[in-house]
């Protein structure tokens, strides 16, 4: 029975062990890198931001790009701003390869360019006639280039404006000059301000992010006649200037703007927008496009849109667009530059256009979009507006002072990630009373003033 | 004298085979002990590796042996004792609640009522979704200033959009690390209460003590050690909340929610600063071992004492 026992005991151990290491190489080959077959089918893995338009091109995918292209998948990954940021530096500092084309701005490019993160892709944009580079919006194309040479082809491009609810105004007997000031916008969102109906004056973004709270703070900075660094390197977030600017942004939150704005970023407010929670919203063009939606927004058609609105300078939004570029460590770069030249094209966005309405096609990318008559058909409240809005920006001297880098509402070093999420988490103190302007800003200059003294 | 000899022969045969028995008894656990080892040292020593050198994602050519520079610069930076501070009072505050909480569920648990195996499931159960989840549902369907839950239900009491997020940062995510952790303790209070034996209880009572004496003089000294023991265990995966922490408040209006794992996140995700994120890592690991060896050292204890009530 003794020897029964053993042997029973060293059968199962057998069966545990070969169990185990059947399950490891099972794990081991279904992970992910896996080469072309012999039918030369690839997949190619897509990181993108969880905006509508995104959301909206992954629907499209199958039919539109996979059916014509039986040799490649797309594998799309998406996730929030700040989390797509972290996972796809981390891939292309490591070179790790995980994603082919990855969705960046025009922060990242010129820092990612200079580190050999991402390809050139001039090369494989000339010698496809179909991509057609002349019909990307120059200040866009601009942003996204360095020294001449186009490294991300634009998905979409925004600046900022102000979106306001004419039947509001005029049911107050207010009116929005064609190119308001701030002064005159916080007048009006006193006034539309309703606590007895729940509905804010406007809706401003408070959320944590050096991409959410900071980008229209920035906005209001420079064309107060603020800035971070001038062209030493000095930064200058205590200046009366700044102080201003920030004071104004954080009084009219409290004074004219929706509760719990420290939680408010662009998918918050355009929900505030559409349940009437609010009646102004300060915010990306493309915001437009969302809430100006027939078939999705109720307060569709009612709607007007002015400019950025400024103080010290004749404009004021901000410049942003979502591109992908290509790995330089993605083994499939040629599928990554077909799939790249589709996403971006005019032939999707006529493809977007026919299958979910025009309103709803990715804006603010190509001369073409706008010249097209049934884009301007749906979209006519806002797409003179946007196009005027991006040619407007002058993205090496957006404010008074000349700085030493590209960029409106953000600093392009680095190190800007870091200290933008600091001084933004000081903002949200300061916009929920946790802590006074002066005392955020003045943290704030201390994050800054090291940074600016590296880069002398 | 040859009957004496032999058996002292046999009796070394006897411990030698006893011993061979046991090193084979021990062999199926190999595997394990080699993954284990693999899987949790190897990143440990590259993570040690890392905190001695300059090391920035951004700058990568750059990278070079810095020794012990990351660990002065973060003792020296405010931050990083603030989140230490926060890290302080983020895990002793929930771990203290779940364990009173859970003391009185424990109590309400250990009595026969109809139904009790349901109870005992809904109670656990808190503990067994996402903790991302679940602080989402926090923050978006109770707390929310504009369409919360929470701010409904006390608006006969005068409360209006109160932002319990951004105004009472820290009390959000100690109400939710406590919910999260209070069935953690309630599971080990349960078997402290269910492993009180029975007829001393009985015995107490037929000697006129009240409830409240049973419980002071006899429950409670029982379940000294079971305490300890959510209090160390519990404490040990407290101090790493992370999930509520970035879910809800990105590190708090300010710092203020800020604690050394999410500080330590925003190191490696946000400055790319791979050499000072590791050296946090290093600090935090080291005084998780100091709290384990004490949860050790609580556990053998709890077990000679049961060894001693079996002897009684």
């Amino acid at each position: 029975m003794h020897g029964l026992w053993i042997g029973r005991g060293r059968w199962l151990m057998a069966a545990t062990i070969a169990a185990v290491v059947v399950a490891g190489l099972a794990a081991c080959s279904s992970s992910g890198g896996s080469p072309a077959q012999a039918t030369g089918k690839q997949t190619i893995t897509v990181a993108v931001v969880n905006n509508p338009q995104m959301i909206d091109i992954q629907k499209l995918t199958p039919k539109g790009f996979e059916a014509s292209h039986p040799n490649i998948k797309v594998k799309y990954v998406t996730l929030d701003e700040n989390t797509l940021r972290d996972q796809v530096t981390k891939d292309v500092a490591a070179s790790g390869g995980q994603f082919d084309v990855v969705m960046i701005g025009p922060y990242e490019t010129p820092i990612w360019a200079k580190n050999k993160w991402i390809d050139d892709l001039s090369s494989y944009a000339s010698k496809d006639a179909a991509y057609n580079v002349s019909d990307l919006i120059k200040p866009i194309k601009d942003s996204l280039s360095v020294n001449g040479h186009l490294y991300a082809s634009p998905f979409y491009g925004e600046s900022s404006f102000l979106m306001y609810r004419k039947d509001l105004l005029a049911k107050a007997g207010l009116s929005m000059s064609a190119h308001p000031t701030w002064d005159q916008v916080a007048a009006i969102a006193k006034k539309l301000k309703n606590p007895a109906t729940g509905m804010a004056g406007i809706c401003l973004r408070g959320k944590t992010g050096w991409g959410e709270n900071l980008a229209p703070l920035d906005t209001v900075v420079n064309t107060m006649g603020g800035q971070w660094f001038d062209m030493n390197w000095n930064a200058h977030l205590t200046s009366p200037a700044f102080e201003k600017a920030t004071n104004f942004y954080v009084n009219l939150i409290k004074a004219a703007g929706e509760s719990g704005a420290g939680n408010f970023s662009f998918n918050e407010c355009a929900n505030a927008m559409e349940q009437q929670k609010a009646a102004m919203w300060y915010d990306a063009t493309v915001g437009a496009s969302v809430i100006d939606d027939p078939k999705e927004s109720p307060i569709a058609g009612k709607l007007g849109f002015a400019p950025a609105p400024v103080d010290m300078t004749p404009s004021s939004g901000w410049l942003w667009t979502w591109a992908l570029s290509i790995e330089a460590a993605s083994k499939h770069k040629a599928a990554a530059w077909t799939y790249i030249s589709w996403a971006t094209s005019k032939q999707y966005i006529d493809y977007a256009g026919q299958q979910l309405g025009w309103a709803r096609v990715p804006p603010g990318s190509r001369y073409s979009t706008y010249s097209n008559p049934n884009y301007r058909k749906a979209a006519h409240d806002f797409a003179t507006a946007t196009l005027n809005q991006i040619n407007s920006v002058n993205v090496n001297h957006p404010g008074v002072n000349p700085q030493p880098y590209a960029g409106v509402q953000y600093v392009s070093i680095p190190e800007f990630e870091d200290l933008g999420t600091k001084v933004s988490q000081e903002i949200t103190a300061a916009i929920a009373g946790q802590e006074t302007v002066a005392q955020a800003l003045s943290k704030a200059q201390g994050y800054a003033a090291p940074i600016g003294q590296s880069h002398k | 004298m040859a009957a004496i000899a032999d058996h002292g022969t046999a009796a070394a045969w006897a411990r030698a085979q006893s011993r061979r028995r046991n090193r084979l008894r021990r062999l199926p656990l190999l595997p394990a002990l080699l993954f284990t080892i693999v899987v949790t040292q190897i990143p440990f020593v590259l993570t040690i590796y890392y905190s001695l050198q300059s090391y920035n994602f951004n700058y990568p050519l750059l990278r070079h042996f810095a020794g012990l520079h990351n660990y002065t610069v973060i003792f020296s930076d405010a931050i990083f004792r603030t989140a230490l501070v926060n890290t302080v009072v983020l895990t002793l505050v929930p771990v203290l609640a779940s364990l009173l909480l859970g003391l009185g569920i424990a109590l309400l648990l250990d009595r026969k009522v109809f139904g009790r195996g349901l109870l005992r499931t809904l109670i656990v159960s808190p503990f067994l979704v996402m903790p991302a989840a679940a602080a989402l549902v926090w923050k978006f369907t109770l707390l929310d200033a504009e369409f919360g839950l929470l701010n409904w239900v006390l608006r006969p009491f005068g409360v209006h959009h109160t932002d319990w997020v951004n105004n009472h940062s820290k009390e959000t995510i100690i109400t939710v690390l406590t919910w999260q952790w209070t069935p953690f303790m309630v599971l080990i209070l349960l078997a402290g209460l269910q492993s009180q034996p029975g007829d001393v209880l009985e015995a107490a009572r037929v000697d006129g003590a009240g409830p409240w004496q049973i419980f002071r003089r006899m429950t409670l000294p029982h379940l000294r050690q079971y305490m300890e023991l959510g209090i160390v265990l519990g404490a040990i995966y407290v101090v790493q909340a992370f999930d509520a922490i970035f879910m809800i408040t990105s590190g708090g209006p300010g710092q203020q929610t800020t604690n050394v794992p999410y500080y330590l996140f925003e190191a490696a995700f946000r400055a790319f600063d791979i050499g000072r994120a590791s050296a946090m890592g290093v600090v935090v690991v080291a005084a998780t071992i100091i709290i384990a060896t004490f949860a050790l050292r609580t556990i053998s204890g709890l077990f000679s004492e049961q060894g001693m009530e079996g002897r009684l």
